[in-house]
């Protein structure tokens, strides 16, 4: 059976046919997509289509031909059919930056950081504070604000917050570093783990003595960016609306303005991440990662590498920190749960701890698993519940069912059983890290 | 004047003297050996040169400059690389990239340079590349470039090593028992390599070795250590009739036996 399918694949990976596959899977998703907007099976099948352009061999202007089609075209357009498919890859490409930087820190440099989702939270409350009207509310109770508040700083102010968002990470990172990287391995795991949880509990406390976070409520509502001028607005109104059907509303605009902002950060991010991995630096921490005493031994600084690493990682979770906050208008200290460190944690060993294209795929299956597969069989599930179905041969009544049940709460337990299985079966990932290999030009044998 | 100079240098664990007042120096392109029975000191020597430990007290003098108090990549700096007695590659990196982290001191690019992808980085790595596949062959090392280091067999995994240490261009070069588990054939192999690192390179050499025939076919200097303690030094001829070497290794009675037969 197996080697079946491998002779199969073999076969269908010479010559013209990985295009043909790659246009007929992109083809037959996307028109029963816009047909059918909700379908999950069709978006699954438009979203192999990157899959099947990265593993299968094509020429290179096609994959990048066929990619740039789905990203700007194709899903923009449905997307404004069905806001939820922006969601769903907006988040993509959040966790897919955020499992990118952990990957440096975990994959590359070896540090086990289980606070990582502290670094996302000082990204996001940097923008929350200073782009909502939280300064002006410093002195006034939690919930008691005053109606005639201001907006502390104009919206445009976004662009530069993204970048402070990535300092203030990357600093945090490092005053983060600079005491704990004195502990190794589990240690180091717990020491960050426990700054994860301070982080947390400062933004949940900081309304006294001055309401800095606005404490459990969390604050909102933080400005988003504003939209291209009118003029442009226009432009793709033009075109948009005879091919959606109806009005694009400035909304829908948001979603589609974010989905290219969180794509444009995700593109940059993967082009870092690769060009750090190759390179002096890159090397060192993988040195560091498999031998501390040879790699210092080398003459390498290790605390000065080990808070590169922290800073870098740190970064991607800042930058897109202050992306999230502005999508979401809204951020409390709920968001940054130590779950999330934990499910970007799964996400980097389900793709394969050090292979960017790994994490990648960790982030985009274990995104579209919670947010989408797990969902939709909940609402199956409830749909079933509520309908007089039986059960066969065992004759129980879907609607004795318990709400217990309830797929969208098995998340932790998802987790828990990929980080099981893959230790077992895949430790090194479903796309594991491989070293690039270099034109040595030496004759094989 | 000696490259390597050490006074007095004395390392404890606890009540434990593992290097009592070592007075030590090594010549500038010579070969040098440090032997001694297991348990001798020799590598918590070793150690205590390259920073890994900080003696309690004493001085080390290399060139102009003095060890003490710096951490080991510093040392590394300095221009001193070593080789491990347990082989200690970074075994997942492939062989070239081992010997490309060997030249981290040397290579300049930073952060900027990296992800920008300036002229200076690609030339670098180009030039870093080209030196590692000279040291590659300098040591033996064929078609094996793109391999992982893990997954070769142990001789090579040494001359890895070797070529590692030799990527940071340094001027003193400490082994660790570097023929250690090799057949006679491989550590004839290896005393040939060591003259060409010393005669081509100009490297100085400083090595802890068990085995006696290399020993005594290559080192020009030895020092004999037991019990943390100095207890010889001189050249091979004068260590083979050392009678407390003799004794240090074979034990008294054994020895005295031995100036009978003799």
């Amino acid at each position: 059976m197996k080697t079946l399918f491998s002779d199969l694949y073999k076969k269908a990976n010479t010559g013209f046919w990985p295009i043909v596959i790659a246009f007929v899977f992109m083809i037959v998703g996307t028109v029963t997509l816009f047909q059918n907007p909700r379908s999950l099976g069709s978006f699954l099948v438009l979203m192999t289509t990157p899959v099947i352009l990265y593993f299968m061999k094509m020429p290179m202007k096609i994959k990048v031909f066929i990619g740039l089609l789905i990203v700007v075209i194709i899903l923009p357009v449905i997307g404004i059919k069905n806001i939820f498919i922006l969601e769903v890859i907006f988040q993509m490409a959040v966790f897919a930056a955020l499992a990118l930087g952990l990957n440096i820190v975990i994959g590359m440099a070896g540090l086990l950081d289980l606070g990582y989702v502290a670094f996302y939270a000082v990204g996001a409350y940097a923008w929350a504070i200073f782009g909502s009207k939280q300064m002006s509310l410093l002195y006034s109770i939690p919930g008691a604000a005053p109606a005639n508040a201001e907006f502390f700083l104009d919206a445009r102010w976004f662009w530069l917050f993204l970048f402070l968002g990535i300092g203030l990470a990357a600093l945090t990172g490092i005053l983060l570093g600079l005491p704990v990287l004195r502990v190794k391995g589990d240690y180091l795991a717990i020491v960050t783990l426990g700054f994860g949880e301070v982080i947390r509990v400062l933004a949940l406390n900081l309304d006294k003595p001055i309401n800095l976070t606005n404490g459990p409520q969390g604050i909102t509502p933080i400005q988003r960016p504003p939209l291209p001028p009118e003029g442009v607005l226009m432009f793709f109104r033009s075109f948009l609306e005879p091919l959606v059907g109806h009005e694009v509303s400035d909304a829908e605009f948001y979603n589609v303005m974010f989905y290219f902002l969180a794509l444009i950060i995700i593109a940059i991010v993967i082009v870092v991440a690769t060009r750090l991995e190759d390179s002096r630096i890159g090397r060192a921490w993988t040195a560091i990662r498999e031998d501390e005493t040879a790699a210092i031994a080398m003459g390498i600084p290790l605390v000065k590498m080990k808070l590169a690493a922290f800073a870098a990682g740190a970064s991607f979770a800042g930058a897109m920190g202050a992306l999230y906050a502005a999508n979401r208008t809204f951020v409390s200290p709920e968001t940054f749960s130590f779950q999330v460190s934990i499910g970007v944690l799964t996400m980097v060993i389900l793709g394969g701890l050090g292979s960017i294209p790994g994490v990648i795929f960790g982030a985009s299956a274990v995104t579209l698993l919670n947010i989408q597969i797990l969902q939709n069989l909940s609402l199956y599930l409830s749909d079933l519940r509520q309908s007089d179905a039986v059960i066969p041969i065992i004759n129980f009544a879907w609607k004795d069912l318990s709400n217990q049940l309830d797929p969208a709460k098995y998340q932790k337990l998802v987790f828990g059983i990929i980080l099981i299985l893959m230790m077992i079966f895949r430790p090194s990932g479903l796309i594991p890290a491989e070293r690039r290999q270099r034109e040595l030009g030496e004759e094989k044998e | 004047m000696a490259l390597l100079q050490t006074n007095n240098v004395v390392k404890r664990f606890g009540g434990l003297i593992a290097v009592n007042k070592m007075t030590f120096s090594v010549d500038a392109g010579k070969i040098v050996s440090i032997i001694g029975p297991n348990g001798a000191g020799k590598t918590t020597f070793f150690n205590t040169l390259t920073g890994i430990y900080t003696p309690e007290e004493g001085q080390i003098q290399f060139k102009d400059h003095s060890l003490i108090g710096l951490r080991p990549d510093q040392v590394a700096a300095t221009g001193i690389a070593r080789t491990f007695q347990n082989i200690r590659l970074f075994g997942s990196m492939t062989v070239l990239e081992n010997i490309l982290v060997g030249m981290h001191i040397q290579l300049k690019q930073n952060a900027v340079d990296t992800i920008f992808r300036s002229k200076k980085f690609h030339e670098e790595e180009k030039d870093a590349e080209q030196r590692a596949k000279e040291l590659m062959a300098f040591v033996g090392l064929k078609n094996v470039g793109n391999e992982l280091a893990r997954n070769l067999p142990y001789g090579g995994q040494r001359r890895i090593e070797i070529a590692r240490a030799l990527a940071a261009t340094p001027t003193l070069l400490l082994l660790d028992e570097p023929t250690a588990g090799m057949n006679p054939n491989e550590s004839e192999d290896a005393i040939k390599l060591f003259r060409r690192i010393r005669d081509e390179k100009g490297i100085t050499i400083l090595m802890i070795e068990h085995d006696m025939r290399v020993v005594m076919g290559i080192s020009e200097h030895i020092s004999v250590m037991d019990y943390g303690e100095k207890i010889a030094e001189g050249s091979p001829a004068e260590i083979r009739s050392n009678q407390r070497v003799i004794e240090a290794y074979l034990g008294r009675g054994a020895a005295v036996a031995h100036e009978q037969k003799a």
